[in-house]
């Protein structure tokens, strides 16, 4: 096993990553506060691609301009759907499950009707580098980076604005946060914005790597589930950051041995193992040693 | 009518499902009659069409079942129709020569369906999940058996005699035969077969959930936690009913293979994993009957909109489920046939005091 191949088996592992942490995190923020499991997530990223691609396309904007339209577009929409639609099934799971997914496939066949099943994708900015004999893309670094550089903004807003301490408050305790003044159904407003604003910024980021159609969702939602089933909602920065470093190290050598397919494969394999030992996920899991610390200490 | 209160008849009429006055009984038996009568006048094209959307019911009582009764929520119910479809393909192809070789690839089928269910269901059950995991990962297990099917094509891809197809699906699946009898697609006996699995699976889970067991069903729905202080074994009736649900999707899938002879990838897609759940939430999911109905209802309309274009189909029922979980939470029929009913009991009560 040579250098060459070890870094780029370790490139491969940042590039899932990165994919898994952009696919999960809007979806799993959405969960861990809002307490709703939006299926119209894989759609949202696909609008996100489509706004980039076409600002790209037909404006000519540039295309760091062309992303955060996608992001502020998708978001903005997010807020809409929050207000209309899941604003009725805060205390219905299953049925807020049931309509996002009637709302997925309005928004995937009215993107096929309206604007045909493909379209010209934009160019993949050609930073490439080359070591051992392997070939690295710049872009797909690039993506880490702004990935982590994503956590740690979400992480920030959590753990250190007023908004982040009423969104913990939110989480932890609706009816007391309410009782304390804080407007809760802002705080849900918001969070969905944010969620939906995420997967806008996956869709755009992800735009040029991939041919864009109607469905095109599908290949971030499949993983982006297990993501989150595997993180939880408890904590969603920590689940988030866990369960994509433990994915990936699955599915990367899997994938690149075997094929992607046996790849994806081992990541449902996982998901299995891993709920039923830990069915709150690994946050909740996180989430019940600590505690039990801190019953240790108080007695 | 025979009379009343009594063993089955007691049973089958209970609490738990919709319709059990003398003239619901009296128009379930004359629609039966009507549909056994059918192949007098309708041509064998009516006919095998009226089959093609009555062979989805088992799979949609069985989601039902498990949704409705059981509060389990499944997108899978599209892959278990296609494992087993996939499966009497795969043994069906390879024992054309063995005179019962279809049943025995009919029990296969729908084993195979049995097994993955009951796999799946020992991890998310037993490892007692809350309930809004068990759709998500079955979505990803149709993604992911989809993609797995879709890149089957070439020779290579082959089990025995069988090409498993690729994309373009498996083709000249043989139909089900029973003895001398030969339920292909566009043949009466198989009319007759699909309506006879339709009745006895509507009346068979009529009375499973009326039963003590569809009691402890219902009440694990409603509370999981204080079914399981009462002592019952929560997760393995849950997998019971999980793997009962995935047997009548399998059926229905059999059901299919034999009809068209052919199968493909995109039955267990991402759309088919949806539809089942469309039917039972459009329908309401708190009644077998409502389900039957919005089946065969919405499997013709589906047809019917097909003609026009199939983007035109999904986002015509994307639209339909939307507008229900926002307006008619509890299901289209359910609601209607609750209203029906409580205007007939304050009208009843009216006539009652004006009487008194």
């Amino acid at each position: 096993m040579s250098l060459g191949y070890l870094i780029s088996l370790l490139y491969q592992y940042l590039d899932n990553i990165a994919f898994l942490l952009l696919a999960a995190l809007g979806l799993m923020i959405i969960l861990g506060v809002v307490n709703v499991i939006n299926l119209a997530h894989g759609e949202l990223i696909m609008m996100g691609a489509y706004i980039t691609t076409i600002a790209y396309n037909r404006a000519h904007l540039p295309l760091a301009l062309c992303m955060i339209l996608s992001t502020i577009g998708v978001g903005l929409f997010g807020m809409l759907l929050e207000r209309f639609v899941i604003r009725r099934f805060y205390n219905d799971k299953l049925g807020a499950l049931v309509a996002t997914w009637g709302i997925s496939l309005i928004l995937s066949q009215g993107t096929l009707l309206v604007l045909g099943p493909s379209m010209e994708s934009v160019s993949l900015p050609s930073w490439t580098f080359s070591y051992g004999g392997y070939s690295f893309g710049g872009y797909r670094l690039l993506l880490f980076v702004i990935a982590i550089v994503v956590v740690l903004i979400a992480g920030w807003t959590f753990y250190y604005t007023r908004l982040g301490v009423r969104t913990r408050a939110t989480m932890q305790n609706a009816d007391m946060a309410r009782a304390l003044g804080i407007d809760t159904r802002r705080i849900y407003l918001l969070t969905f914005g944010a969620g939906s604003a995420l997967a806008g910024l996956t869709g755009a980021l992800y735009a040029p790597t991939t041919t864009i159609v109607p469905l095109m969702g599908n290949q971030f939602v499949d993983v982006a589930f297990i993501t989150v089933v595997i993180g939880g909602g408890t904590n969603p920065i920590v689940g988030a950051l866990t369960s994509a470093a433990l994915l990936s190290l699955i599915s990367t050598p899997l994938s690149s041995a075997l094929g992607t397919f046996i790849g994806r494969i081992g990541l449902l394999i996982a998901a299995l193992v891993v709920i039923r030992f830990l069915p709150r996920g690994i946050s909740g899991y996180l989430q019940d040693i600590r505690y039990r610390h801190m019953a240790r200490v108080a007695s | 009518m025979a009379r009343q209160d009594t063993g089955l008849w007691r049973v089958l009429n209970g609490p738990q499902e919709l319709g059990r006055g003398r003239v619901f009984w009296c128009l379930f038996a004359f629609v039966a009659l009507g549909l056994l009568a059918y192949p007098a006048v309708g041509s064998v094209f009516a006919l095998s069409n009226l089959a093609n959307f009555c062979l989805y019911v088992p799979l949609g009582l069985g989601l039902a079942l498990l949704w409705g009764y059981n509060g389990v929520l499944s997108f899978g119910q599209g892959a278990f129709f296609a494992i087993a479809g996939y499966v009497y393909g795969i043994i069906a192809g390879n024992l054309t020569e063995m005179p019962a070789g279809t049943l025995l690839a009919a029990i296969g089928g729908i084993a195979a369906s049995i097994a993955v269910a009951g796999a799946f269901g020992y991890f998310v059950f037993y490892g007692q999940v809350s309930n809004w995991i068990i759709p998500l990962l079955l979505l990803v297990l149709s993604l992911i058996l989809e993609t797995f099917m879709a890149q089957t094509a070439g020779y290579q891809w082959r089990v025995g005699s069988v090409l498993l197809g690729g994309y373009n699906g498996m083709t000249s699946v043989p139909s089900l035969e029973i003895g001398p009898a030969d339920f292909g697609g566009a043949s009466i006996a198989f009319y007759y077969l699909v309506i006879a699995v339709m009745l006895i699976a509507y009346l068979g889970l009529r009375l499973l959930v009326n039963s003590h067991y569809g009691h402890v069903v219902t009440g694990i729905r409603d509370d999981v936690e204080r079914t399981r202080m009462l002592g019952y074994n929560v997760a393995r009736i849950q997998i019971q009913v999980f793997v009962l649900a995935a047997a009548l999707a399998g059926l229905s899938g059999i059901l299919y293979v034999s009809w068209g002879n052919y199968i493909n990838p995109s039955s267990m897609g991402l759309l088919a994993a949806t539809l089942p759940v469309i039917w039972t939430a459009v329908g309401g999911r708190s009644s077998l009957l409502a389900v039957l109905l919005s089946t065969v209802t919405l499997r013709w309309l589906a047809d019917t909109l097909a003609v026009k274009g199939g983007e035109y189909a999904f986002l015509i029922m994307g639209i339909l489920l939307l507008v229900t979980m926002l307006f008619f939470p509890a299901g289209i029929v359910v609601t209607l046939a609750r209203r029906f009913s409580s205007r007939k009991r304050v009208l009843g009560k009216l006539k009652e005091r004006g009487a008194g």
